[in-house]
């Protein structure tokens, strides 16, 4: 379950990764024990049926840590203990993570995480930038929706191979998902990954995927001041693609305030302005991808 | 529905411990949580009680400590502290990247018996 919203409690829709016609599915599995015990008050005022004997004899030595079945609890007041855990609740998901980056760093691939709140352009705009790689890195994508594979359909067009990750109810995609829908790529040829998270600017944020870059976008349209109403997310990014720049003069987009607020959030992300459109900024950006590709193949995968 | 969902992830951590180490109940779970991991604290009580029932943890307290956000400066080369998302180092005063602490979400202990 996603710990921002709560989406994808256990037994929702099961999560379907799908690459070449056949599918997974996989649900999340939580494994509660849950004691059979009468709550406070309840324990000899009310009429039981229970067909388990209840041991009232108050005979049991203190210390004793058995517990069968069917016994009441009368050692409230034995000696407690406290147990140190320290473990980040989000804790599996980063060690899943960690051991993604070592698989895509011992290949050498480069790795994307790419967010943006639903419409911003992601799909067009990753399409563009396969095709403006190609011949020199070629590209897989994972692309994490709640329902269709409308954007897989999409982005295949680009000759790219596709996974399509459908979350059913979750509004993130995590690391595990990443791990098995992988599984479904030839990465042997490959020299850049690209995952397009689900559109999302909250859930997103917490859960690391094993990426190299986080790449996240903010389309013209959306508002110069969308960094500071969602700065976890932006303070996140690696880089920021300010996107539809084509559209900026219908919505009186005001550039030096946007990057202003983006600088605010995130002074160390890198910042490319693009029209996957009309093509304004794509160069840029595929240098600069191209640089890292190269740079990755020379990375030492057990390097920090 | 955010902090439920912490909650429901804190308790499958302590409820898989309590059962390793052959707890009969938990009295006492204790997470740290950064000022700006964006969770209000006692929206993570209600959760708590909302989630609790029929568990090892049905009667326990849960207590919270905050951890204080903390900000890296590399042109001061120093740590500085804010509550605010958007720090400023207090001396030079260039926006921070780097937050060193704040963002704990993390069971810290519990006792059991």
């Amino acid at each position: 379950m996603c710990k921002d919203c709560g989406c994808g409690l256990p037994g929702a829709n099961p999560i379907r990764v799908s690459g070449h016609g056949h599918e997974h599915t996989h649900t999340h599995e939580h494994e509660h024990e849950h004691a059979h015990e009468h709550g406070p008050g309840q324990h000899h005022g009310e009429p039981h049926d229970h067909s388990h004997s209840h041991d009232h004899a108050h005979g049991h030595s203190h210390g004793e840590t058995e517990h069968s079945p069917g016994d009441s609890d009368h050692t409230q007041r034995e000696a407690r203990r406290t147990l140190e855990l320290r473990q980040a609740i989000l804790g599996r998901n980063d060690r899943l993570a960690e051991r993604n980056r070592g698989f895509f760093r011992a290949r050498g691939l480069l790795v994307l995480n790419v967010l943006s709140s639903p419409g911003s352009g992601k799909t067009t705009f990753l399409r563009e930038t396969v095709q403006l790689l190609r011949p020199d890195v070629k590209t897989g994508i994972i692309v994490g929706d709640l329902a269709t594979d409308n954007d897989a359909v999409s982005l295949r067009k680009s000759g790219a191979p596709v996974v399509q990750i459908t979350t059913g109810t979750v509004c993130h995609l995590e690391a595990e998902m990443v791990s098995r829908a992988v599984k479904q790529l030839d990465l042997r040829d490959l020299q850049l990954l690209i995952i397009e998270n689900v559109g999302n600017l909250v859930c997103p944020a917490s859960y690391d995927l094993g990426e190299d870059l986080r790449i996240i976008l903010l389309s013209v349209t959306e508002g110069e001041d969308k960094p500071l109403k969602y700065p976890p997310m932006f303070q996140s990014a690696n880089v920021v693609i300010v996107s539809k720049t084509d559209l900026a003069p219908a919505c009186d987009y005001d550039r030096a305030k946007a990057l202003a607020n983006i600088r605010k959030i995130a002074p160390e992300a890198q910042v490319f302005e693009t029209s996957a459109k009309t093509g304004q900024g794509m160069d840029a950006w595929r240098d600069f991808l191209l640089k890292r590709c190269r740079e990755q193949q020379t990375v030492d995968p057990l390097a920090d | 529905m955010h902090e439920l969902s912490i909650v429901d992830g804190a308790l499958a951590i302590v409820l898989e411990r309590a059962d390793q180490a052959g707890a009969k109940r938990i009295h006492r779970v204790r997470l740290r949580i950064g000022a700006l991991s964006g969770v209000v604290p006692d929206a993570l009580q209600f959760a708590f009680e909302a989630l609790v029932p029929g568990t090892l943890a049905e009667s326990a307290r849960l207590e919270i400590e905050e951890v204080p956000a903390r900000f890296w400066c590399a042109t001061c080369q120093a740590e500085f502290q804010s509550d605010d998302m958007f720090a400023e180092c207090p001396d030079c005063h260039r926006p921070s990247g780097e937050l060193r602490a704040g963002r704990e979400m993390e069971v810290a202990s519990m006792e059991i018996d």
